[in-house]
């Protein structure tokens, strides 16, 4: 057996942060090796520096034994490496066919040869028989489509290496299962293949190897044979771990968040929330499970007031929100954890103390009139940091030196401090170190049991099952069940997930 | 630590930008010490020399100011020369043209008026902004143009003093002009006055909270249920109303006039400025005394050492180059971590 | 887009109506309209392939100053047109490579990097400035041969300097290259989702210092044609914001190299014919409004076609190869 790829104490540094120290790790022809961790154990770090995407402080790659230099793309490249990464590298506005020749176009002269282009394109999806539309524009497609085309990028040049990194993660299971069936299959033929992932069953489902990474060290190498679920959990979050939630019946109250044929779309103009209805009571944790893309999104941003409602109304304690006036309905007793903190949740530039306050800025005792009051601010945020763990050296400190974890804890200490009627949490825990997730899922829970209404919205199943007393499935833009929380059924509620019949 | 940072780098970039000059003037064949001897003694060595300096420094306080605000607004106002020129344009219209009126009602009313219509020009680039979504930069600067066209037109016909040969506007009425307190015009101190209360706005008040939460991330305020379109409005037509602002005091308290030559070279400096001290409003006042200097006192380098004042231009242009090119910051370590500038970006 | 059909259709009516009513006048009118579109069209590309590239050159107009400046003292000084021409096609490509220096590889902010160019280069030429300098002649109108005679177009389109067909040949080319070319696949990844193009070995750094060299080049040859071939002389502030139109010619013209050259040609025809009505006598305006007129315009087109175009994904973002 042929070794294709080598890695001798890779380490790699950011500033306070060691995302990869002295790891090594091997992958042989024809076999699959899972690269397993919770999100910021290094795993997306480490596969870039084979593919010259990273530096590496230090350590050694070699490729088919070819040492390769750091940070050197081309050279993994033309060693036989192909990469499906987690965000997808394609252009948007181009077709499948201009995104997959990109970077190695066939010629006519001076011109690209669009018509040999195209048949490239076909052949390729004949050979390993994943179908597109060679002249689809990529943003038209669906995610399934669109992850098809990136494996089929990564598989053009005769590919002795596929590196996936997270590749199941926007993906239906019944896409997923379709997936690991592709890799089995060029693992037949000889394809050696470095699988990132943070599910379990997806590695005791394909693995040859698996290899564990946790705080950016290996935590173990082992077998799919020689373990079970329970013990990759156990190496890859280091302790007995608590898959569920500890938390106590809920308490439901009378309806307070009230959802009625709601109606928006998507940025593209596409209907995203088409007719949607739910109504959540006070005391309650609401999941909504549901495959990133089916409109989640979108609803929380009208909900919210950050996104038009086309139809329908978002009542609170049965009084109409105002629509398109985030603030208003802020102040109606909605709190709102966005997906997007970077985006939408922080100021990067401004300190914890200013973001602390950053949709409630005008309101006593945070100011009076329109001047500012200093002291009611760093008491406020002297509080928050203490009573959320927010690790950071000062109040004054600015929010985008913070690691992922503490930002969102930010975030969350903020909306969850204003004893609101409502909270929507969209993807709370997404990017964020595991023992911040524990933290605000308690917080969550918390909420909830001073008499909250919580939407949660997650695309980790396992969050909204460990998390929520019921449970509604998305599908589309609409509500396809709503189930009890206790027994929800994972295999059920992933069928569904997929718009497939309940 | 932190305050001896932010004034090294201008420091600093001040220092080379001088050398560069020096080099330019040794490769003329003229002394530079000699030059820059004249240059600093006539702007700071005598009273007179400093009464001028302040003058020349006031409108360049106003137009800085202007930028500044913009900028910590997130929107790069570099139409700051167009509206200095519509307000010199209105207040002195308003200065000749209304007759009758007693001091304390006829100046503040011609400042208004250059006030106004500096904010009228401001605005234009902020609807289009913010209902169009069309690049301030762009439209600013046609903005400019425009103004200057549209100035020429008035003075060589509607506004024209009459029995003149030149184009210009009859002289403002006394009733209007600016009185001067030690030689010096009353502006400065209005100019002084309101950069300390544009930091104060921007330190304390929830109105600057909003404009910089916008400057700095446009998402995030409309999360915060911040309107970015109204802080863009708004902050165009402070920015407008302040270099208009700048313009009548010039007008009123200096040039006494319209005229076609009237100096828009102001609102470039006030750029300068703005980027200089690093878009914070008390900085605008020790570099707009800096420029006013130099500005006021280029020509005595031409007597004194044959040098030509274009070479402030230069020195200015050098000086903004280091000062927002992280040049420095990459060779002297200690001073590497402070912030960059940043513009609103091209898109929306 | 049907403001844009139904402008070139109106354009194409009023041209077809005015030539039967008099056929020498529409001729000049439309010969002038090309002469002053043309160095639009052309910086309008400087901004297209910077910007196709995901780098916004506010310093266009500053490209145009320093290199007809650079491009006349040098023809003055020597009194050879081509040295002139080279070394205004060499300026702008310095410019250009500033600008990268700035952008790409300093990560500033994109639109205070084109600023200080435009700052620069008033600075430079102002104080370089020199009154009462000459150059012996502009470039020589050349007539090509057997086309130049052809009724209307001939005139129009085949009797100009050499400059000229430089300049309509090179937006052509840059039009193919674009779109047909391995380079032009390439350069326009970079521009939407540089991680993509990065990902397949497209080195973004290389590319956009390339892209952004050759536009400024592009400039050069823009002050050079305003310099040596049209005007014939250079002043402070030569370039009068040209650089500034040009960009919302290609904001208008959706950042395609035809649609930028449309673009300016109907600009150019609006300065023309207002040129021709006051001549004529027609109407009479007041020179500064006439003059006011391109800018005007600009804003015009801006306000009716900003929000509806799509500018390229990654313009005015520094390419951070870790963040992929």
């Amino acid at each position: 057996m042929s070794t294709l790829l080598e890695l001798t104490n890779i380490t790699k540094t950011y500033p306070g942060v060691v995302a990869n120290e002295n790891i090594s790790l091997s992958v042989n022809k024809g076999e699959i090796v899972a690269l397993l961790g919770e999100n910021g154990a290094g795993k997306s770090t480490l596969v870039k520096a084979v593919f010259g995407l990273v530096r590496p402080d230090s350590g050694e790659i070699r490729i088919k034994g070819d040492l390769i230099a750091a940070g050197d793309t081309a050279a993994a490249i033309n060693h036989g490496v192909g990469m499906v990464h987690q965000h997808f590298q394609l252009v948007p506005v181009m077709s499948v066919t201009e995104n997959i020749i990109l970077g190695d176009e066939p010629r006519r002269g001076i011109f690209i040869d669009k018509k040999k282009a195209r048949e490239e394109v076909v052949a390729l999806s004949q050979r390993y028989g994943l179908e597109v539309d060679p002249d689809a524009i990529v943003e038209d497609l669906p995610v399934g489509m669109q992850q098809r085309i990136e494996i089929l990028k990564a598989l053009r040049k005769d590919v002795d290496l596929l590196i996936l990194d997270e590749p199941t993660a926007v993906l239906t299971p019944q896409e997923i299962e379709e997936l690991l069936g592709v890799i089995k299959n060029l693992a037949s033929t000889g394809v050696g293949v470095l699988f990132i992932t943070h599910k379990l069953r997806e590695v005791m489902a394909v693995a040859d190897r698996v290899v564990v990474l946790r705080n950016g060290k290996t935590a173990g190498a082992t077998t799919p044979q020689e373990t079970n679920e329970e013990g990759l959990a156990q190496l890859m979050v280091g302790r007995n771990v608590v898959l569920q939630v500890d938390k106590s019946d809920a308490v439901k109250q009378g309806i307070v968040l009230s959802i009625r044929d709601l109606q928006a779309n998507d940025d593209r103009k596409h209907t995203a929330v088409d007719g949607f209805s739910l109504d959540v009571h006070a005391g309650e944790i609401m999941g909504i499970a549901g495959v990133e893309g089916n409109g989640q999104r979108e609803l929380v941003e009208a909900i919210c007031g950050m996104r038009p409602r086309l139809m329908g109304s978002v009542l609170v304690d049965g009084q109409e929100t105002p629509d398109m006036a985030p603030h208003k309905v802020h102040r109606m007793g909605i709190s709102h954890i966005p997906e997007d903190r970077e985006k939408h949740g922080l100021v990067a530039s401004y300190s914890i103390e200013d973001n602390l306050v950053l949709n409630q800025f005008d309101q006593p005792p945070f100011a009076n009139g329109w001047i500012r009051n200093a002291t009611a601010l760093e008491q406020n945020a002297t509080n928050l940091v203490e009573n959320f763990d927010i690790r950071t050296p000062s109040i004054k400190t600015t929010a985008g030196a913070l690691s992922g974890g503490n930002k969102q804890k930010v975030v969350v200490a903020r909306e969850l401090s204003q004893n609101t009627k409502v909270v929507v949490a969209a993807q709370p825990t997404r990017g964020v170190d595991v023992g911040s997730i524990e933290f605000i899922h308690k917080q969550l829970v918390s909420a909830r049991d001073n008499g909250a209404a919580v939407l949660l919205v997650s695309a980790e199943l396992d969050e909204i099952l460990s998390l929520s007393d019921r449970i509604a499935v998305m599908f589309g833009g609409k509500i396809v069940a709503i189930l009890d929380g206790k027994d929800a059924d994972r295999a059920k509620i992933g069928r569904m997930m997929a718009g497939l019949a309940s | 630590m932190k305050y001896l940072r932010s004034w090294l780098l201008p420091a600093i970039a001040l220092l080379v930008a001088f050398a560069v000059g020096a080099l330019m003037m040794k490769i003329q064949g003229a002394n530079p010490f000699v030059a820059y001897k004249s240059l600093f003694t006539s702007a700071f060595g005598s009273s007179a020399g400093i009464a001028k300096t302040l003058g020349k420094a006031t409108p360049l306080i106003i137009s800085g100011l202007a930028v500044t605000i913009c900028l910590r607004a997130g929107l790069f106002n570099i139409g700051v020369q167009g509206q200095l020129l519509a307000g010199a344009l209105a207040s002195a219209w308003a200065g000749y043209a209304i007759k009758g009126l007693p001091t304390i009602i006829h100046l503040p009313l011609a400042l208004l008026f250059g006030v106004f219509f500096g904010a009228l020009t401001g605005i234009i680039a902020g609807a289009l902004k913010a209902f169009r979504g069309v690049h301030e930069v762009i439209t600013t600067i046609m903005l400019n143009s425009i103004v200057l066209q549209l100035g020429e037109y008035l003075a060589y016909g509607p506004f024209k003093e009459p029995g003149q040969q030149l184009a210009r506007t009859p002289e403002v009425l006394n009733s209007a002009k600016i009185p001067q307190i030690f030689g010096m015009p009353l502006g400065f101190f209005l100019g002084v006055a309101l950069a300390v209360i544009a930091w104060w706005v921007f330190k304390t008040t929830t109105s600057g909270f909003r404009m910089e939460t916008v400057g700095r991330n446009k998402s995030a305020a409309w999360y915060a249920g911040i309107s970015v379109k109204r802080s863009i409005l708004i902050s165009m037509f402070v920015g407008g109303a302040l270099a208009g602002l700048g313009g009548a005091i010039e007008t009123l308290g200096v040039v006494g006039r319209y005229e076609p030559a009237f100096n828009g070279g102001i609102g470039f400096d006030g750029i300068t400025i703005a980027l200089l001290g690093r878009a914070n409003p008390l900085a605008v006042i020790p570099g707009s005394i800096l420029f006013g200097g130099m500005r006021g006192a280029g020509a005595s380098m031409q007597f004194a050492a044959g040098v030509s004042p274009d070479i402030i231009d230069l020195i200015l242009a050098i000086v903004l180059f280091l000062v927002t090119a992280p040049l420095i910051g990459k060779m002297i370590k200690s001073i590497r971590d402070t912030e960059q500038i940043t513009t609103g970006g091209w898109g929306n | 887009m049907r403001s844009r059909w139904l402008m070139f259709a109106i354009t194409f009516i009023a041209i077809l109506y005015f030539y039967m009513r008099d056929s020498l006048v529409t001729t000049s009118v439309i010969g002038t309209a090309i002469t002053f579109g043309l160095p639009l069209a052309m910086a309008a590309m400087v901004g297209i392939m910077c910007e196709r590239t995901g780098i916004v050159n506010i310093g266009i107009e500053g490209t145009l100053l320093v290199s007809s400046f650079v491009g006349f003292f040098t023809a003055s000084a020597s009194g050879n047109l081509i040295l002139g021409l080279i070394s205004a096609v060499a300026m702008g490509a310095i410019s250009g490579l500033l600008l990268s220096l700035l952008a790409v590889t300093w990560k500033m902010d994109q639109i205070i990097a084109g600023t200080i160019i435009n700052i620069l280069a008033t600075g430079l030429t102002s104080f370089f400035y020199k009154q009462g300098h000459t150059i012996p002649s502009t470039f020589p109108e050349v007539d090509i041969p057997g086309l130049s005679s052809i009724p209307f177009f001939g005139p129009v389109l085949f009797m100009h300097g050499p400059l000229t067909y430089a300049g309509i040949i090179l937006i052509f080319v840059l039009w193919v290259a674009l779109y047909k070319t391995p380079w032009g696949l390439r350069s326009r990844a970079v521009g939407e989702h540089p991680s993509s193009a990065d990902t397949a070995g497209v080195s973004v750094i290389k590319l956009r210092y390339l892209n952004v060299a050759i536009a400024g080049a592009f400039g050069g040859l823009a002050g050079a044609y305003l310099t040596l071939e049209l005007v014939g002389s250079w002043d402070r502030g030569f370039s009068a914001g040209k650089g500034f139109t040009a960009l919302a010619l290609m904001i208008f013209g959706r950042w395609n190299p035809i649609g930028a050259l449309g673009a300016a040609i109907f600009f150019g025809t609006a300065q023309a014919v207002t040129n021709q009505l006051m001549i004529t006598q027609v109407v009479t305006i007041p020179q500064q409004f006439t003059n006011m007129l391109p800018y005007v315009l600009t804003i015009l087109i801006l306000a009716i076609s900003a929000g509806k175009v799509r500018a390229p994904a990654a313009e005015g973002q520094p390419y951070e190869k870790e963040q992929a």
